[in-house]
């Protein structure tokens, strides 16, 4: 059942975008900042990427050495739970499929894993979600290094899921054998997050 | 997750069933400012809240077009009625609407409660330190007014607010939130104005939020306040910067930030 709205006509929905716009979602040029607290601010010196295997450590890089990792360049759509959709942007990374090869790794050891994060966050993946190109630890957003507002030095980039899978400021991603919800969701927010099936919440 | 913060975690949404879209009617509607509408919403069968969390809310046009957008609630836990202040944002697409269309008995959607972690409850019993930029004052608002209905409770919790809007005319709950001020054991609530000067005999501050004005007007980093940070981003981010820098425990830490101007 459907409450029509006396008096709301919305607007021009002719978007020539509209079938790369998610249900529920309306598309902005800026670019929104949303944090549960205060910025991070990690310096590159001190700066490390970590990929655990259960208790041990499969690979670990400085930023120096991230840096000389192969580098990938993406443009995509990115979808917030808060609703705004941003098409077309454009990062570079190290993909997960070469994070995984780096550490000597021949494939991804558990089936889930758990991105750790500078302030404490987390949040977690399927790992199918991550490799074959479809998820990087992005350190450059449109051409300039990713400002620390919007999760740098580096942060995780998966778009095809809600941005909150993205994490922001992340260290270290640990393989499970089991999935385990991170931060947003154990507090209410979906455990997938699917903005085409439009998997806001628990239970969505 | 501490045993309080365990006990704080959204009702809805928890036991893996879908947040339904309830329909809601406005009851009642309130000018606060120039820009910001309250509207007091009957929603059959609301399951409850936390002083914080928000709601979507969901607006159908007749040819079925629909839109949504979150808006912080401000009614406290117990209010018998669900009221939301919204402001209006030029270019909108659903705050012109609940700021400037909506009448009693109107009818649209919403879902929720929403958001487990910007919420706050006299059970955390830490002092409370709320800092508020323009309507960002409206989900600090829902904790202010559960605590001054939490009676002894309330009042055993030392609370501040420090709350920056442009001009006299902008500050939302103004006469409520001197009201409140007054009260024995009320919180001690600070004005700032960012793009007005202020009036003759204006009590506040006349700066935007800065790290002085945190110091002069804050719970005291050593008093281990519980922080809560709601306004525009570049507000909420050079607050919540110099929090850090002023000593406050970055964990302690709660931000809720706008969307883009002129997306509401």
């Amino acid at each position: 059942m459907t409450t029509t709205t006396r008096g709301f006509s919305g607007r021009r929905r002719a978007r020539p975008e509209g079938n790369r716009v998610p249900p529920g979602q309306f598309v902005t040029d800026d670019f929104p900042v949303l944090s549960a607290g205060p910025t991070p601010r990690t310096p590159l010196e001190k700066w490390t990427l970590a990929l655990q295997d259960g208790g041990s450590l499969a690979g670990r890089w400085t930023w120096e050495e991230f840096q000389s990792l192969p580098q990938t360049e993406i443009t995509v759509d990115i979808h917030c739970v808060t609703k705004w959709s941003k098409l077309g942007t454009k990062w570079k990374g190290v993909t997960i499929d070469h994070l995984i090869e780096a550490a000597g790794l021949d494939e991804p050891p558990e089936p889930y894993l758990m991105a750790y994060c500078d302030g404490g966050y987390t949040t977690n993946l399927p790992v199918e979600d991550l490799i074959g190109g479809k998820g990087m630890v992005a350190t450059h957003y449109d051409g300039e290094p990713l400002e620390p507002e919007h999760g740098g030095p580096a942060r995780l980039l998966v778009p095809h899921l809600y941005f909150w899978k993205s994490a922001k400021w992340v260290r270290r991603l640990r393989f499970m054998e089991h999935d385990e919800p991170g931060f947003w969701e154990s507090l209410g927010y979906h455990i997938y997050g699917d903005p085409w099936r439009e998997q806001r919440y628990d239970g969505d | 997750m501490t045993a309080t913060e365990a006990a704080l975690r959204p009702p809805a949404g928890a036991g893996g069933r879908r947040l339904a879209w309830r329909p809601a009617e406005v009851v009642e509607r309130m000018a606060e400012t120039r820009r910001a509408t309250t509207l007091v919403l009957d929603v059959p069968g609301w399951p409850g809240h936390l002083a914080g969390q928000h709601v979507d809310v969901r607006l159908t046009a007749e040819d079925g077009y629909q839109a949504q957008r979150s808006y912080s609630i401000a009614s406290p836990p117990k209010a018998p009625r669900l009221a939301l202040t919204v402001e209006r944002l030029e270019g909108g697409e659903v705050s012109p609407w609940l700021a400037g269309e909506a009448r009693p008995g109107d009818r649209f959607e919403l879902r929720g409660p929403i958001g487990g972690y910007f919420t706050w409850s006299v059970a955390m019993s830490r002092p409370l330190m709320l800092v508020a930029g323009g309507s960002g004052v409206v989900p600090l608002m829902a904790m202010l007014r559960h605590r001054a209905a939490s009676g002894d409770a309330g009042r055993a919790v030392h609370a501040r607010l420090l709350y920056s809007a442009r001009a006299v005319a902008d500050i939302i709950y103004h006469q409520e939130l001197q009201r409140l001020s007054v009260e024995p054991g009320g919180p001690e609530i600070n004005l700032t104005l960012t793009r007005e000067r202020p009036p003759d005999g204006w009590q506040g501050f006349d700066r935007r939020i800065d790290a002085p004005t945190l110091a002069a007007a804050g719970v005291a980093p050593e008093m281990d306040p519980d922080v809560y940070v709601c306004g525009p981003t570049p507000m909420v981010e050079a607050v919540a910067n110099a929090l850090v820098g002023l000593g406050y425990e970055p964990a302690r830490i709660r931000t809720e930030r706008f969307g883009p101007t002129g997306e509401g």
